[in-house]
């Protein structure tokens, strides 16, 4: 028995004092983790020693939430979304960041003006612009393939399963503007009860044909799969399938749903230095533009975008398949990171009452 | 078995339907844990029989996906396959950390589970034990509670509670740490989970135990320390070695609990495997699956031979 | 002789009778000594850790401790009084702290679980709260007019204290009118009933299934000659030692659409390309799944007591002039019952508690009351009402624990 305990601890205390020179990086998973891992964390290992432990989760927000409000914080740094990034704030669950600790555009240009617009936030930095888009299999729509949203939810003319984000946010705001509101109002809809009832109506219309899915490496496995012939899904990972698993997949860049992907810095991360070194080198301008070597996103620094030029194959152009294109622009739906700051609570609730009955 | 002279051809048909519908059931139970093995050697990404395999042509296996589960998470998984990739894979591959956590911690956790199960066996079974029944029903409870509850119940508790461990850096002193995201909140909440299993196979044995042995080693001169090392212990380890070998098959084979309360640091195969399955489950996961069914096969046939020589030891055994 | 009863004495002349009960009680406490350690390990770590987290469906002050200016105006203001300015400034008050503190996201939250649609209220009004100015009750009101609701009051009014049955009543699908009498939720609303349910008939009919087939199998085990016996056994231990997960993926494999068991069943002709049957992620799945997984649970307990069964007793009811069917119904049956009592209710136990398999397999119409909590649990991290929902379904679990105890004993439970 003493033994044990000895042994115990002893891999305790290795396991406890390695953490002092790594840090914790909470992230997507799949092909998005690939592309941080390839051009953010490689090279700052090797320029620093630091070593970066990249962990997936379904969205990182919520073990974050969780570890932060447990009182048992392992995360140095996670990738979240706007809204989340907001809510966690709001709730005092994150480091504040001083945008002034970031490093300038190359041409001298301060952080604060190279960032897109709301790229920055109190507690938080964007790297990456993404979009969330319907991919369908080419192969079960040879003649007239889908090309709207509307689509989606027309059982009749495309038919087959439909592979949905087990969510309220997105899957509402995608089933309003199949059903007609403009993309600009989708919010002031949302924000009525009528509204929901509506979302949730045309949501209704597919409900038996949908399969759920949970991470963003699912969608891209069930089309692959043949588990459904459409579904929803992050840009980058169709992208991923598409070029380089050469899938017979193509996106509809109707109703995109465009948003950030941020990093922050949970309160009590256990190393807060690290994750702060990291922080300031995986958004500088060169760092940011390597990224969409790996991934068809949108870098956050407007300095980056001239950088960004073929895929890492050598032979594919990123421009044209970056959410940001204007070419896929077509009724594309803002995030209204304040709505959803405000609403995702509730509305959840709504949506998995919905789901259930 | 056999079907007497008398029967009818009714009977006789019914019989065999009988017989008939429990190969159905066989072939229920096993086929699943059987289908994963050719399927491991699939050539292609598929999970089904693609026309190769089942024309047995050579082309439609391969050994691909077991490549895969040994380079995935290397540093250099291109190299030539020397000292260096060895090193490598040891070091860095995926599911040989996994796999050590999974041995690191069902190791512990099993001696823990089997040295005080055993131990309170042997208490839980004398005839004037105090509330043996309400005892044994908290004693078994981990079994019985749906995982769901012990795993976030030890995850509110573990992330609270802090236990000390020695350091000597600047001076000797303990150093604090919390349970959860360590190696010794896991192996604690493995052995609770895996107790209930030591405590049925150890009071099973120990029931079946002749008292009259103890009292016969007594009045032969024996101590009780004696009494115990010589006469009980070889008796019932039997029931305790199979007793342990569960408990580390549910250590083993847990994955909520480590979802729960486990860090990056403490990944186990199980742990990993469920990732795997819902991102995708590539004929990646097979290949451990397989591996995992040839565990099973050798664990259950060491159950099977202990079960006997415990029985042939008592005289119990039929044969 | 008033002494006929003397006592009997030891030979050191202590009375015989409480000589043998010290010597009980130590021995007694002997046995206590040699289980004391284990109790004590799992008392502290599994027993204390699961009523620690059950108080948390009684108890949540995430929004009591943000409020102490409206908690002072509701203690000295009984339910009913009037919302007057007083109220207001105490509101405004609190929500200039909670800027100033970053709690109006989890105060909102708190009452967000009451009364849906209202965590946006103290999110944004926080947000403008420096601004606010004396009289209170209009620019609150001028901020957001939906303050004016008297059920967002008592449901403020009700969370100010810490300690609060509101997490079972949600877990029942219940809520308080702005009265505080309690009534049924909206009827879009309700879930968690409907999960208990089924939760309940899915275990059920796995438990059905399972006796179904382990039946004939037990039976067949029990009555073939050992040998063969024990190699067939083996296909029942099997499936029983290997990995829930590996079986899992396994049935995942067979039942996907373009999965073994479709390709099958297109490849002889039975279902044509684009016919082919969704197994997997609808309760079918969960079902299938299920039953292969807990089946040896039924199996092995049915085997042990059809053992003892001699043949004898169906072999008289025959020649007695029984059909086999009166033979079996009549005098088999009867005898196979404990088993069949203990292979079920373990079974209907273990499928009540199920996690990983709907998880997977499950879709969304073969989730468990399980997969409910950890939804709270690790996703909307409603931890009160995962707590309140755990209670819930631990509290079903005891009680078929218990008559479990009843009907068969625990101390007969038996592995392989």
């Amino acid at each position: 028995m003493k033994k044990t305990m000895i042994l115990t601890t002893a891999l305790v205390a290795t396991g406890f004092a390695a953490s002092a020179n790594e840090i914790n990086v909470v992230s997507w998973g799949g092909a998005y983790t690939v592309s941080q891992v390839e051009a953010y964390h490689k090279p700052f290992e090797q320029l620093t020693g630091i070593k970066v432990v990249s962990i997936d989760a379904d969205n990182p927000a919520t073990p974050l939430k969780a570890q932060v409000e447990a009182g048992n914080v392992s995360i140095d740094l996670a990738d979240v979304e706007l809204s989340d990034a907001i809510r966690l704030c709001d709730e005092g669950l994150l480091e504040p960041i001083d945008p002034a600790i970031l490093p300038p555009a190359p041409d001298g240009t301060p952080a604060t003006e190279d960032f897109v617009d709301g790229a920055l936030q109190d507690c938080a930095v964007a790297n990456i612009v993404w979009g969330t888009v319907i991919a369908y299999d080419t192969t079960k729509f040879p003649e007239n393939p889908p090309s709207t949203l509307a689509d989606f939810f027309d059982l009749e003319k495309y038919p087959g399963k439909r592979g949905l984000l087990k969510a309220a946010k997105r899957s509402m705001e995608m089933a309003l503007v199949a059903d007609g509101v403009a993309p600009g109002e989708v919010y002031d809809v949302l924000g009525t009860p009528e509204g929901v009832d509506r979302a949730l109506a045309k949501l209704d219309t597919i409900k038996d044909s949908v399969v759920w899915w949970d991470a963003g490496a699912q969608p891209p496995q069930l089309l692959a799969d043949g588990e459904v012939v459409m579904t929803n899904g992050y840009n980058g990972r169709f992208f991923n399938a598409m070029i380089a698993e050469g899938k017979p997949f193509d996106i509809i860049w109707d109703g995109q749903y465009l948003d950030y992907d941020l990093w922050v810095i949970p309160k009590g991360a256990p190393n807060l230095e690290g994750a702060m070194e990291f922080l300031k080198f995986s958004t500088d301008t060169q760092r940011l533009a390597d990224q969409a070597k790996y991934i068809s996103y949108g870098p956050a620094r407007k300095s980056s975008a001239p950088l960004v030029g073929m895929y890492q194959d050598g032979k594919t152009e990123m421009g044209p398949h970056m959410p940001t294109n204007p070419e896929n622009m077509k009724n594309v739906i803002a995030t209204d990171p304040i709505f959803w700051a405000d609403h995702d609570v509730e509305l959840s609730e709504r949506f998995n009452a919905w789901l259930a009955s | 078995m056999a079907l007497p002279t008398y029967a009818s051809p009714l009977e006789k048909t019914w019989h065999y339907t009988y017989l008939v519908i429990c190969g159905l059931i066989f072939l229920f139970l096993i086929s699943p844990i059987l289908i994963v093995i050719p399927l491991s050697f699939n050539a292609e990404p598929y999970f089904t029989f693609t026309s190769k395999m089942l024309a047995l042509d050579p082309e439609g296996y391969s050994l691909r996906w077991y490549d895969k589960l040994v380079t995935f998470g290397m540093q250099a998984p291109e190299g030539e396959r020397g000292a260096a990739f060895w090193s490598d894979f040891w070091q860095n591959a995926q599911w040989m950390q996994v796999t050590k956590n999974s041995i690191i911690i069902g190791f512990f956790s099993t001696i823990l589970a089997t040295a005080l199960g055993t131990i309170a066996a042997l208490g839980l079974t004398r005839p004037e034990m105090p509330y043996r029944k309400q005892i044994m029903a908290v004693l078994i409870s981990p079994m019985i509670v749906p995982i769901i509850i012990s795993a976030t119940g030890m995850f509110f508790f573990y992330s609270w509670m802090k236990f000390p461990i020695p350091s000597f850096e600047g001076g000797f002193h303990f150093e604090w740490v919390r349970l959860a995201g360590s190696y010794f909140g896991i192996i604690l909440a493995h052995a609770a989970l895996g107790i209930p299993f030591v405590i049925i196979t150890v009071t099973a044995t120990l029931f079946g135990f002749d008292q009259s042995l103890v009292r016969a080693s007594a009045s032969l001169g024996a101590n009780p320390r004696t009494t115990f090392f010589k006469v009980q212990m070889p008796l019932i380890m039997p029931g305790v070695i199979s007793g342990g070998l569960f408990a580390f098959v549910t250590s083993f084979d847990e994955v909520v609990a480590v979802l729960f309360i486990a860090d990056h640091d403490q990944q186990t195969i199980p742990r990993q495997m469920w990732n795997g399955i819902r991102e995708q489950i590539s004929p990646a996961i097979l290949a451990v699956a397989t591996i995992l069914v040839v565990i099973s096969i050798a664990l259950l046939t060491t159950v099977e031979l202990l079960r006997r020589r415990s029985e042939r030891l008592r005289g119990m055994s039929p044969q | 002789m008033t002494d006929a009863t003397a006592q009997l004495t030891t030979a050191d002349g202590r009375p015989l009778k409480a000589a043998l009960a010290a010597s009980m009680a130590v021995r007694r406490r002997r046995a206590f000594l040699l289980v004391a350690p284990l109790f004590l390990f799992i008392l502290i770590s599994f027993i204390i850790p699961i009523g620690q987290m059950l108080l948390q469906s009684v108890h949540n002050d995430t929004f009591s401790s943000a409020v102490p200016a409206l908690s002072a105006w509701f203690d000295e203001n009984p339910q009913g009084s009037e919302i007057d300015e007083a109220a207001y400034a105490a509101l405004a008050a609190d929500l200039k702290l909670m800027k100033a503190e970053k709690t109006a996201g989890s105060a909102g939250t708190r009452i967000n679980y009451d009364v849906a649609g209202t965590r946006s209220l103290f999110t944004s009004t926080a947000r403008k709260a420096d601004k606010l100015e004396a009289p209170f009750k209009e620019a609150i009101l001028a901020a957001e007019p939906k303050w004016d609701d008297p059920n967002l009051w008592r449901a403020m009014r009700s969370a100010s204290n810490p300690y609060t049955i509101d997490f079972y009543l949600a877990a029942l699908d219940m809520t308080r009118d702005e009265t505080g009498a309690i009534v049924a939720v909206e009827e879009g609303q309700a879930i968690y009933k409907k999960l208990f349910w089924r939760t309940l008939s899915l275990s059920l009919e796995i438990t059905a299934l399972c006796l179904l087939l382990g039946f004939p199998i037990a039976h067949l085990l029990a009555t073939l000659p050992m040998r063969k016996a024990m190699l067939l056994m083996i296909l029942v231990l099997l499936p029983f030692w290997t990995s829930l997960l590996v079986r899992t993926t396994s049935w995942m494999v067979l039942l996907q659409s373009q999965g073994v068991l479709n390709d099958l069943l297109v490849g002889i002709g039975l279902i044509d390309d684009e016919g082919r049957i969704q197994m997997m992620y609808n309760q079918t799945g969960t079902i299938i799944a299920m039953t292969h997984i807990l089946l040896p649970f039924t199996i092995l307990p049915l085997y042990s007591v059809m053992k003892t069964i001699p043949p004898s007793y169906v072999r008289a009811a025959r020649s007695l002039g029984a059909t086999s069917w009166t033979a079996f119904r009549r005098v088999y049956l009867p005898q196979t019952l404990p088993g069949i009592g203990a292979g079920g209710l373990l079974v209907f136990i273990l499928a009540m508690g199920y996690y990983i398999t709907p998880a997977l397999v499950g879709g969304a119409d073969g989730q468990m009351i399980s997969n409910m909590i950890a939804f709270h649990m690790q996703k909307s991290l409603n931890w009160s009402l995962a707590a309140a929902l755990a209670a819930m379904l631990l509290a079903i679990v005891l009680i078929f624990f218990w008559i479990y105890d009843r009907l068969v004993g625990i101390d007969k439970m038996k592995l392989g």
